[in-house]
């Protein structure tokens, strides 16, 4: 038997092409798991409606805190689960020898995450106007780009944390107890624009904290990037 | 390109410690090029560290590994690129089918048409019949067929095989012996770990006996 | 270095907070405003300090840590596998932060000289676990400072402003940065092979630190959009001399604590990596020194 040529090796897009879709289809075959998160973010949101009791006026003020608490509650759940599925049978062992830069494994990961987180975020907003009595005050467009900035800003040290807890003991506790309160400053300008975008910007505040998070984003997704190979590699 | 006459595997005094315990130590071996190694000894004794080692799966904690001649550690990526791993994990993801599992590696393996060549070897460890079922329902010989065919992907210089015959039936163990003899008449340098020392000394021409981490005379 | 340790420091430490403290409560005068009880900042703001510089210090150790043992950080300019230009920015980033650690590095060695006996390989060399138990005993020790800090600032935050604790950006983001540290703690706990713990408290220690600044300026941007709450400390020269003498007093302190802490970590780093017993049916010495110096 011959052998053929070997084929060249794939850079550090096609790579993280392929494990990113890779990781879309798992996510598509295990919708059950899905939806389940959905749930769970829909049911925290109902919660915190329960907690207030029934003032509105209340409720309406909080709207974009309590978004974002589900979404990061959420994140918890998708980010942990995301790095289960490399460990049952090593998988990750086997992407790392394949061999696959672990730079672009972190890629994948991250932006896998940010694509499932933003999609929830978008389909929890509706019920969200619908529990809350909240409605769109500057634009729509504008609360996507939260949405994905925020999003982003979860999945990149999100990423990185959940790596690691996958490895240690007591892994459900550890990836909220080092994640939350790194991402407050995320969390915090992510609340802030989402409040102003539902009840009118008018002293024109929203730029600043887009910047913050877009400045918070760019800062943790570089680190990442540089940490990542460190975190998986023996 | 591996130098010509450099040995398949070079082990300098390589060490692997787990906190205090010694699984590899100070171990030195060259296995010449085109042997294959069969490696014996009895569970704990290092062999599944050795081969993770050599895979680059690990990283000594002292001394070098070589394969092919280029250094396990500083020049990782090529070492991985040459050698393949069959591990007791079988690196498949539970929630993807057989033929997804493998099309995976192709891709990032940058072969060409990665669902033909999933395909070809799903045929060639006889798995066509399942090629779509989710590997969570199947037994313990079709996840072995099933990784055999993900270490065939790589078409690799050195092969490890870590208990290739653990869990298959008797066709099965006919079946891999058949396989590993192909690997072999390719030009794969195979280095086999396994119980069954019959079937493993039929197939290789040199033996490594390990116990405690280190080499003793069979 | 035992005498500095033993004697030299807590001595300093016993005086110069003595004096500091003596100063502070009898001599200098009691603030306009607030009276006497204004005079906890002589122990407040020395705490506060000097848990910040703990927190340096971790930062510090954790990034000389991951630049110093050997692996994929400093080398990726080396593996010319991606010509993005991001990439190579990044390259240049880190080739610039493994200079500066290298230097740091070799400063470290002339502060506390190691055994040198096999520089084969730098996972071999005890260097990397000495950052590690750096990192380790700062962060703790910070944790303790500023545990200590926020109690005091409360104490005199309830007379002033009537409160034990309000959202200001100063109080909030030393929360945030207790809360980091109890992570960094537990993760470090969480975490049996040490050269992981190592490696990943690293990243954890780094990923934190950056956050610092960041929380700083989120949460007084957040803050200053509801109320002003500035708390100017207009402090009277005469204020200045006491806490001058107590802060360093207080830096005494640290470095002893640091150094007691360093020495046990250092232990519990030696005790797990200590060689072996002896395998069964194995000759004792078969193993040379040289390898059982991997610590």
């Amino acid at each position: 038997m011959s052998t053929p040529p070997r084929p060249r090796p794939v850079g550090l897009i096609t790579a993280t092409v392929a494990l990113l879709r890779k990781d879309l289809l798992i996510e598509w075959r295990t919708r059950a798991r899905l939806n389940a998160i959905i749930f769970f973010a829909l049911a925290t949101l109902l919660m915190f409606s329960f907690a207030l009791g029934p003032d509105t006026k209340l409720l309406e003020k909080n709207a974009g805190g309590y978004y974002w608490l589900a979404i990061l509650f959420a994140s918890v759940l998708s980010l942990g689960e995301s790095f289960r599925v490399e460990s049952e049978n090593a998988c990750l062992d086997g992407v790392r020898l394949a061999p696959a830069d672990a730079r672009a494994i972190f890629l994948s990961k991250a932006v896998g995450n940010t694509l499932l987180l933003t999609a929830l975020g978008a389909l929890i907003f509706p019920v969200m106007v619908a529990l809350y009595g909240v409605h769109i005050a500057t634009s729509a467009a504008d609360l996507g780009l939260i949405l994905l900035l925020g999003c982003l800003a979860l999945s990149a040290p999100g990423t990185v944390y959940a790596a690691i807890s996958s490895n240690a003991r007591a892994r459900d506790v550890l990836l909220p107890l080092l994640l939350f309160p790194l991402v407050i400053p995320a969390l915090l300008s992510a609340t802030k624009a989402t409040t102003l975008v539902l009840q009118g910007d008018p002293m024109n505040q929203l730029g600043s904290w887009l910047g913050l998070l877009s400045g918070f984003n760019l800062i943790y997704w570089g680190v990442g990037f540089v940490l990542f190979p460190r975190i998986i590699e023996d | 390109m591996p130098a010509p006459s450099a040995p398949a595997l070079a082990l300098h005094d390589v060490s692997k410690r787990y906190g205090r315990r010694w699984a590899v130590a100070r171990l030195t071996y060259a296995l010449p090029a085109g042997r294959s190694l069969l490696l014996t000894g009895h569970n704990g004794s290092g062999k599944t560290t050795l081969l993770r080692l050599v895979a680059t799966a690990l990283s000594p904690t002292a001394g070098r590994v070589e394969v092919l001649g280029r250094d396990a550690v500083a020049d990782r990526d090529a070492v991985r690129r040459d050698v393949a791993l069959l591990s007791h994990a079988s690196f498949l993801y539970e929630d993807l089918t057989a033929l997804q599992n493998l099309t995976v590696l192709a891709r990032l393996l940058g072969i060409p048409s990665p669902e033909d060549a999933a395909s070809a070897l799903l045929t060639r460890v006889g798995l066509t019949r399942r090629s779509d079922s989710p590997v969570r329902g199947f037994s313990a010989g079709m996840r072995k067929r099933l990784a055999i065919a993900r270490l065939l992907m790589k078409t690799p210089a050195l092969a490890l095989l870590d208990e290739p015959f653990g869990e298959l039936d008797p066709q099965g163990i006919h079946d891999m012996e058949g396989i590993i003899a192909e690997l072999k008449a390719g030009g794969t340098t195979v280095i086999l770990a396994t119980h069954l020392i019959e079937q493993g000394m039929s197939l290789c021409e040199e033996r490594l006996h390990l116990q405690d981490g280190r080499a003793v005379a069979a | 270095m035992k005498r500095l340790m033993k004697w030299v420091l807590p001595v300093a430490a016993v005086v110069l907070l003595g004096a500091g403290w003596y100063v502070g409560l009898a001599v200098a005068p009691p603030d306009r405003e607030m009276g006497d009880v204004q005079r906890i900042m002589y122990v407040h703001v020395p705490l506060q300090w000097m848990a910040m510089m703990a927190m340096f210090i971790n930062f510090v150790a954790a990034v000389a840590y991951l630049l110093s043992s050997g692996g994929n950080v400093g080398t990726v300019s080396a593996k010319p596998r991606s010509s993005s230009p991001l990439v190579s920015l990044l390259a240049l980033v880190v080739n610039l932060m493994a200079w500066v650690a290298h230097i740091l590095k070799s400063g470290w060695g002339l502060l506390m000289p190691g055994s040198k006996e096999d520089e084969a390989r730098a996972k071999q060399d005890e260097s990397g676990w000495k950052l590690d138990s750096v990192a380790e005993a700062s962060a703790e020790i910070g944790l303790v400072l500023g545990t200590a800090g926020m109690i005091t600032g409360s104490i005199w935050g309830r007379p002033t402003w009537g409160v034990y604790w309000s959202w200001d950006p100063r109080l909030t983001s030393e929360a945030i940065m207790l809360v980091t540290y109890m992570g960094y703690l537990v993760l470090r706990r969480f975490v049996e092979d040490p050269d992981k713990r190592a490696t990943w408290s690293s990243a954890v220690a780094i990923l934190g630190a950056i956050n610092l600044p960041i929380v700083w300026f989120s949460v007084r941007w957040w803050r200053s959009l509801h109320q002003v709450q500035s708390s100017p400390r207009t402090v009277d020269p005469a204020m200045v001399l006491p806490l001058r003498i107590s802060a360093f007093g207080m830096l005494a302190l640290l470095l002893v604590f640091l150094g007691y802490r360093y020495r046990q970590a250092m232990a519990e780093r030696r005790a797990e990596m200590a060689l072996p017993d002896a395998l069964p049916g194995d000759v004792p010495s078969s193993l040379p020194q040289n390898s059982s110096k991997v610590a």
